[in-house]
């Protein structure tokens, strides 16, 4: 019954998005009879469609919490025994879910726009029209290939479980925080469609907030899927250069682009025409990101089913979209040309230099997670493109956007002085050679690269807090930019310190042994068994010692999933801010003796210490913004005289 | 899962090569670091783009083993990798080889560097305010 109300709403869903997309896109028409009518149709029926998304969502979730294994999505991904938290998590830890979260949050950006968004009315119609057309599309996928109300009968007594390492708080939040930020850039993707099709170039201040929010979960997300892959995958690495890690950094890297090229045009008119095709791009990697991960060309903890039918699917909506929104900005994009001017040195040069090196970072990302697989498709060549790749072609295309960072924020509107930006800078430069010279000290080995990452990460700190202190007094949301580039920074600071200077130590250990790694001192206790809610774990005891006196126990663990059949390790880990201690347990070696890792990661904290900087100088941005609206509402919001 | 068999049929087959015990970690420790460095530039065959030097499966254990044998035996880094290319092809290798097929691979990421900034230099000189006049 409750399935069949899910699907019901589904299908509602399905046809008002329909509506949506037709009356939003005839209310964008300028003198035609109707198109005030349209768009009172666009808007209400995009609200239904978002309240009908909720329901079935709602009714997913309730299946889900409920054990409802009827439902074929809940009988492979649950189990009675598991803790709330991860029945409701694993709403979208299957494919099904997940891409009803997608939609979910497709509905949410779509009724945000049409309750909240600012610019004008056509403008809005229009955005909602393609809006709907996104969600058209997507809700076909979902009841055609991937119906997460499917029913089984007879329903089985009990749930297959879902898979243990994703039984974890940092992915609960994950997944959804990640979708906010992809799905999020279709919002800036369907202005930036609306714009061309209305010919209106003020869409940036109405897509801005959009962006920023989508910017910020984006950050948060990969934030998170990085933490979690460091805690939970045992070996202490935070980034694997995995395709489906790539897959989110893509979209980061083209959304940050467009963050700072759609400065310049709200500020001075400046890149209206790139601008544009930045926001149909990011939206682009959100979906061929979809694709990659959820079609099954890649195998992953990600791909939870591969079925070649939504490959296709996927694929040909990809093309239709991206093909589409192309086709309309060369058609379009002509007649949104901008006049605007500006001196060679000036802010707008400086964000356009950036979008240089932050595009050249994403090819690099985007042709060494997909050139494999091209390759292997053409000519059945199968080739590896891991780290290193990226330490040569990523790494110093990213290095050297870090080092013109600071001039960016130094530089005036159309006109710039670069010599006084250099002299304002002095200071900073000052930083980054006590923080070269600190790390030569302190740090062993000593490495150049090293040297360089600190130097760079202490140029951007000093550089942010020169822009803080010139800003005294000014408004929060004028702070947002030196937040964010201090964020980087940080962040800078803990990938250097955590590849560079990792100790490591691999020991067998019987009771009463000890191990040293990094300058810590480790004595082995044993191994006791422990329950937990639905696995059995084998936890062992470390005690961290200083001389003869235990500072803390430290309790690693390896888990069975009896429900899953799975073995997952659990690490532990001490933080103190300068350095991780991080413990996995490994074998069982006979009489009482077990494998033991040990890492020590210096300053492992402050690669996400640094995102949160990031995201909060997000929020700086979009609180101003949102304080601006409240103080001025738009005209929209008036009554027209 | 042929990869598994292929490699556990090699095994067999150079159990000779196996017969001398080689330690976990070389005692010496510039040669352990060579070894920690070789490993990591190496793929484990069966697992999610891991190298043999961070993967718990079996494989890797048993590759990293090899590795610590051809070391001890006096191979240099260069023979290693070749001898494992030869059995499993590049895919072993996590630095895509520089090769005709690959070429592109590389250059692709600085072309578009490239070609972007001359787009943005083109992009600037157009909107200087006298150049923008005769427009």
């Amino acid at each position: 019954m409750l399935g069949e109300l899910g699907q019901l709403a589904l299908c509602f869903a399905l046809g008002l998005s329909l509506v949506m997309a037709v009356a939003g896109l005839l209310g964008a028409r300028a003198d035609a009879p109707n198109s005030e009518l349209a768009r009172s149709i666009a808007s209400a029926s995009t609200m239904g469609m978002m309240v009908f998304v909720v329901l079935a969502f709602g009714v997913l979730l309730t299946a889900f919490v409920t054990s409802d294994f009827s439902i074929a999505a809940v009988a492979n991904n649950s189990h009675t025994l598991k803790p709330l938290i991860y029945k409701i998590t694993g709403v979208w830890g299957n494919h099904e879910g997940s891409m009803l979260l997608w939609v979910l949050v497709l509905s949410l950006y779509a009724g945000a726009v049409a309750a909240m968004g600012r610019g004008g009315a056509r403008l809005t119609s229009a955005a909602l029209g393609v809006q709907g057309l996104l969600a058209v599309a997507f809700l076909l996928f979902i009841l055609f290939t991937s119906n997460p109300f499917l029913r089984l009968d007879p329903a089985p007594f009990e749930g297959a479980g879902l898979n243990p390492l994703l039984q974890d708080p940092g992915l609960a939040i994950h997944p959804p925080m990640l979708y906010a930020g992809y799905v999020g850039l279709s919002a800036s993707f369907s202005y930036a469609a609306a714009a061309l099709i209305v010919g209106e170039a003020g869409w940036v201040r109405a897509a801005r907030p959009f962006m920023l929010i989508a910017w910020i979960a984006l950050t948060c997300g990969i934030a998170l899927g990085s933490w979690w892959a460091y805690y939970e995958l045992g070996w202490g690495g935070f980034w694997f250069w995995d395709p489906v890690e790539n897959a989110s950094l893509m979209p980061w890297l083209v959304a940050t682009a467009l963050l700072h090229s759609a400065l310049a045009t709200e500020k001075s008119g400046a890149f209206r025409t790139w601008t544009l095709l930045l926001a149909i791009g990011g939206f682009s990697l959100s979906l061929i990101g979809t694709f990659l991960v959820r079609s099954g060309v890649l195998s992953s903890v990600h791909a939870f089913a591969s079925d070649p039918t939504r490959g296709f699917f996927i694929m040909v909506l990809i093309f239709v979209a991206i093909g589409g929104a192309l086709g309309l900005f060369a058609w379009r994009a002509p007649t949104l040309q901008g006049g605007a001017t500006f001196e060679t040195v000036s802010r707008e040069s400086a964000l356009l230099l950036n979008n240089v090196f932050l595009v050249g970072a994403c090819a690099a990302v985007f042709i060494g997670t997909l050139y494999p697989l091209a390759l292997d498709a053409a000519t059945g060549q199968k080739i590896s493109v891991g780290p290193p790749y990226y330490a040569l072609t990523f790494a110093p295309i990213f290095f050297a956007l870090l080092l013109l960072v600071p001039f960016g924020p130094q530089l005036g509107w159309r006109r710039g002085d670069h010599k006084a930006a250099f002299r304002a800078l002095l200071p900073a430069l000052g930083v980054a050679g006590v923080a070269a010279v600190a790390v030569l000290a302190i740090a062993s080995p000593r490495t150049l690269t090293g040297m360089l990452s600190f130097a760079v990460a202490g140029w951007l700190i000093g550089a942010s807090i020169l822009d803080f202190l010139k800003r005294k007094g000014a408004r929060a949301s004028a702070f947002a930019a030196a937040l964010a580039h201090a964020g980087l920074g940080v962040t800078l600071m803990g990938v250097a310190g955590t590849t560079l200077w990792r100790s490591e130590a691999l020991d067998v250990m019987g009771p009463g042994e000890t191990m040293k790694v990094g300058p810590y001192i480790l004595r082995f206790d044993g191994v006791a068994q422990v329950r937990g809610p639905n696995f059995q774990a084998t936890q062992a005891q470390l005690a961290l010692m200083d001389g003869g006196r235990v500072v803390t126990v430290l309790r690693p663990e390896k888990r069975v999933y009896p429900a899953e059949g799975q073995e997952v390790a659990d690490t532990a880990i001490r933080t103190t801010v300068v350095r991780d201690l991080y413990l996995a347990l490994g074998d069982d070696r006979g009489n009482g003796r077990w494998t033991v890792r040990a890492y020590v990661s210096p300053l492992a904290p402050f690669i996400w210490l640094g995102a949160l900087v990031m995201s909060a100088g997000g929020f700086l941005s979009l609180w101003g913004r949102l304080r601006v609206k409240l103080a001025a509402p738009s005209p929209v919001t008036q009554p027209a005289e | 899962m042929s990869r598994i068999l292929l490699f556990l049929l090699l095994l067999t087959a150079s159990a000779p090569a196996f017969a001398a015990p080689v330690a976990d970690t070389f005692a010496d420790r510039a040669t352990e670091t060579r070894a920690r460095a070789l490993q990591r530039q190496l793929r484990c065959l069966v697992c999610q783009g891991e190298s043999i030097d961070e993967s718990g499966a079996t494989l890797a254990a048993d590759l990293r083993h090899l590795v610590r044998q051809q070391i001890a035996d006096g191979q240099s880094d260069r023979q290693i990798k070749d001898y494992l290319v030869a059995r499993y092809g590049v895919f072993i290798l996590m630095q895509p080889p520089l090769q005709p097929d690959t070429y592109l691979l590389w250059i692709a990421p600085f072309a578009v560097l490239i070609g972007a900034g001359g787009i943005a230099f083109w992009a600037i000189r157009r909107a200087r305010p006298t150049g923008a006049e005769p427009l």
